[in-house]
């Protein structure tokens, strides 16, 4: 009460000095502060989001989600790509030849003959020939057959941390990013195949496969016996690679056969029979969670700000004004939850890279960083699009009536 | 059109439609309200006197009659039209002050010069307007941490920021103790007297109706010529 009696008289004491033409200091300091306000809307915005901060993260958070699914999603198809690609590469062979009516990325059943082996070697330009089988084994893992004699040919050999090369028809070779998601050591028993390997070696990744096997017993496991799924041919000399391929396409005119550079490039998203659409669906998905999130949120701000609506109604605010300030406050949500939702996706790349390093691989794509911040956007801004109409066709006298 | 007549009421009726009846909130109100004067407008519930207000301020627009605000037709204007109206010619101050509760006093007063397009003008005028309602000090706080008399001294400035012609004033006291009561209602006076504001203000209290020059009384939708009981 005291305070009030005082601010009173201070309310009279400022009137009579006004005619004075004298003014309090703090007066014009502070008064300094409405000489520009040309982002008031913009604080508005902020400080309505601020002012529900729970409802405030679950939404920056949902769309954060959103971004991180799209993202996971498009650098695990990237990343494990890549890393096939790179498997591949790192055989050491100049050219890949796989059997007719497969294609490059999927998985076919051996159906190459295993005698074309000979075949190649007496070809123009080609020194070593080694045939591989690959078999699935869930998911996308695989488990390939080599002969080690023809392969070490070409490739070199593996790099072993530890252990070494078959000794015996189920000894497995592992690559250390398999060996750490199993907990495998040399001499461990892998059961694969309704049948218990034994793993003799550890080799460094990157070269052909996570789990290698002699490929004659993949072959008579898989009644595929005398049968391969691709064969590498190494050169002798990589600068004849496109004369070489174009001979034995003349040769061998249904069968695909690629320069390791041309399969490099081949290995994308667009290449792989369903992935692209799988991506889009996932998308879409997305868009729809983030929708719905956005919507109920706006919905309820709306509904909870009905009186405010009102107030700014009263003040000459337009219905473009509350449209604005919907859609300011929708695009920040999900301008954060973009952020949010690319650092994410860094998280969910530490989860694979220590849960599940064999099985998945994913990229971090600041290429589509922006891509996947727009469909966030957009998604939101759909999301805002009812509430924010419903927000700038309030009565004002209802609005403001209400409690 | 006199120029010194800021509002110029004739026949107002207004009919709202709730459900399948007609309600006849306004029927037939005449009035004039000279430039720089503070008219009191008292009546009982449902006299209409929140109608006059909304339809005054632009809120809702008439069902018949003449209005005339500073020579503007308001029964020929649109939505649109009708929103520039609150924006230029008209300060509105509420009974429960309608502050919004996220932006500090400041920024209460600036959101109605922002909302006006006038962000980066001057304004010496506007220092002198806060001087005199004495929030010079409480600018930087948000409405929960004003005292019902500092809401409404803030509601007050964010009514007349824009220069009005007429402020509008809807049971300014009605949540005040006394003494903000009288304080309120002598900034009231003080900005007619010293500014020249024209102040149309609905109370139910005569002794608020008493600081303005001029008291209207209303009754089932009219302007009557004598007093009626308020309560």
């Amino acid at each position: 009460m005291a305070q009030s009696v005082k601010t009173m008289w201070n309310a009279r004491e400022a009137l009579s000095h006004r005619y004075n033409g004298t003014w309090s200091r703090a007066s014009r300091a502070e008064l300094l502060e409405f000489e520009g306000t040309p982002f008031l809307i913009n604080k508005l915005v902020v400080e309505n989001l601020k002012h529900r901060p729970v409802r405030t993260l679950l939404s920056v958070l949902a769309v954060g989600v959103e971004v991180t699914m799209m993202l996971t999603l498009v650098g695990l198809s990237e990343g494990m790509l890549e890393d096939s690609a790179r498997r591949a590469r790192g055989v050491g062979a100049d050219v890949l030849v796989r059997a007719p009516g497969t294609s490059l990325i999927g998985l076919s059943s051996a159906s190459m003959n295993e005698k074309l082996l000979g075949f190649f070697e007496q070809q123009p330009h080609v020194r070593y020939a080694t045939g591989t089988v690959v078999y699935p084994i869930g998911g996308v893992n695989t488990i390939t057959g080599i002969d080690l004699e023809e392969f070490n040919r070409i490739s070199g050999g593996f790099r072993y941390q530890e252990g070494g090369p078959f000794r015996n028809p189920d000894d497995m070779i592992v690559d250390e990013f398999y060996a750490r998601q199993n907990k495998l050591t040399v001499g461990s028993t892998v059961r694969l195949l309704d049948r218990n390997w034994r793993v003799c070696g550890i080799s460094e990744p990157g070269k052909l496969a996570r789990i290698v096997i002699p490929r004659r017993t993949l072959q008579d496991l898989t009644s595929t016996t005398g049968k391969l799924s691709s064969v590498f041919l190494k050169l002798d000399n990589p600068a004849n690679t496109d004369k070489a391929v174009a001979a034995l396409k003349q040769r061998l005119p249904d069968y695909p056969i690629y320069s390791m550079e041309e399969l490099t490039s081949l290995y994308s998203v667009n290449n792989v029979p369903g992935l692209k659409a799988f991506i889009g669906v996932i998308i879409g998905l997305s868009i729809v969670v983030g929708f719905l999130v956005v919507f109920l949120s706006m919905y309820t701000a709306v509904l909870e700000r009905t009186r405010e609506i009102g107030i700014l109604k009263a003040l000459g605010a337009s219905p473009a004004y509350v449209l604005n300030m919907i859609f300011r406050e929708t695009a920040l949500l999900a301008l954060v939850g973009s952020v949010l939702g690319i650092l994410l996706t860094y998280g969910s790349r530490w989860v694979i890279e220590t849960m599940v390093p064999a099985s998945l691989i994913q990229k971090i794509v600041p290429g589509w960083w922006p891509i996947a911040a727009v469909i966030a956007v957009l998604g939101a801004i759909l999301g805002a699009m009812y509430p924010a109409w419903k927000a700038a066709r309030q009565d004002a006298i209802e609005a403001l009536a209400y409690e | 059109m006199n120029n010194d007549i800021v509002i110029r009421v004739h026949d107002l009726r207004k009919i709202y439609r709730v459900g399948e009846v007609d309600v006849h909130a306004l029927r037939g109100v005449d009035l004039a309200v000279g430039r720089g004067e503070f008219l009191a407008i008292v009546g009982p519930s449902g006299s209409g006197k929140s109608t006059l207000f909304h339809i005054l301020g632009g809120l809702t627009p008439p069902t018949s009659g003449t209005v005339f605000i500073h020579g503007k037709d308001l029964l020929a204007m649109s939505e649109s039209d009708r929103t520039e109206l609150r924006k230029t010619e008209v300060g509105f101050v509420f009974q429960k002050y309608n502050l919004l509760p996220t932006l500090t006093a400041s920024d209460n007063i600036a959101i109605a010069r922002h909302i006006a397009g006038k962000d980066f003008q001057e304004d010496p005028k506007f220092r002198e307007v806060l001087d005199l309602l004495g929030i010079s000090r409480r600018l930087h706080h948000k409405p929960r941490a004003l005292s019902g008399g500092e809401q409404q001294r803030v509601a007050i400035a964010r009514a007349i920021v824009n220069h009005p012609s007429i402020l509008l004033a809807d049971e300014p006291t009605g949540n005040l103790d006394t003494e903000n009561s009288n304080v309120v209602l002598g900034l009231l006076r003080d900005l007619n007297g010293q500014l020249g504001q024209t102040i149309l203000m609905i109370t139910h209290n005569p002794e608020a109706a008493a600081y303005a020059h001029r008291t209207v009384h209303m009754r089932d939708g009219k302007v009557v010529a004598e007093p009626v009981e308020s309560r």
